[in-house]
């Protein structure tokens, strides 16, 4: 599979998708530690890829949504930000309500 | 020009911040001193009236996109309309205004 289809797969497949160097439990960048720690604060199940372990995404990734930097995340296969703004929408309760709607609506859904 | 006054000198002509500081993080890092590679910035400005986060993030990001492209690894971004710097305690208050009170 492509590349870009590939990444568009993993956006649209999950409610919650974090593109970041390492894991939520081995982070590799303190960017993409903080917004993994946020995501992980709201208590809900999110899916991660680690950039790291797949050249092919971390060259193709910020021409995808014409965003430069990492992590990305994706709610209901829309780009939310990178760290500073999921660490600002965490800070105002905005990503908890987001996230919890996306996963359940996914449940609902499913 | 150093890469700091780069990114200053770009946002200050395209965004005509209220507020811009840039601030250069580089020692926090695993990099050799005196690296310009990871960099802060709070900026505060008309052209983020109105606009959601991602859309002020997109803005920044592409005023600066031959530097992230080249030059920067890591960028955190704080970006504030005039009104809601303002309401920041960080922030510089507002004189206050005249009160009409004698010349």
């Amino acid at each position: 599979m492509d590349v870009m289809e590939r990444i568009d797969q993993a956006v649209k497949e999950n409610p919650v998708v974090i593109f970041m160097k390492g894991t939520p439990q081995m982070p590799q960048c303190g960017f993409s530690s903080r917004a993994a720690q946020a995501l992980m604060a709201c208590g809900k199940e999110f899916s991660h890829v680690n950039v790291l372990m797949d050249p092919e995404i971390f060259e193709n990734l910020p021409r995808y949504a014409n965003w430069p930097t990492f992590p990305q995340i994706y709610i209901n296969g829309e780009l939310i930000g990178g760290c500073d703004i999921t660490l600002e929408m965490y800070q105002k309760g905005e990503l908890q309500k987001m996230v919890t709607e996306a996963v359940e609506g996914e449940k609902a859904a499913g | 020009m150093t890469v700091q006054q780069d990114i200053e000198t770009k946002l200050q002509d395209k965004l005509r911040p209220d507020h811009l500081e840039v601030i250069n993080e580089s020692s926090n890092h695993n990099v050799p001193p005196g690296s310009e590679s990871h960099f802060k910035v709070i900026i505060a400005s008309d052209a983020f009236d109105g606009k959601l986060l991602v859309a002020r993030h997109r803005l920044v990001n592409e005023i600066l996109a031959d530097e992230l492209k080249h030059k920067i690894h890591a960028l955190a971004l704080h970006t504030y309309s005039p009104a809601e710097w303002a309401e920041l305690n960080g922030g510089a208050p507002a004189s206050p205004p005249c009160l009409g009170g004698g010349k």
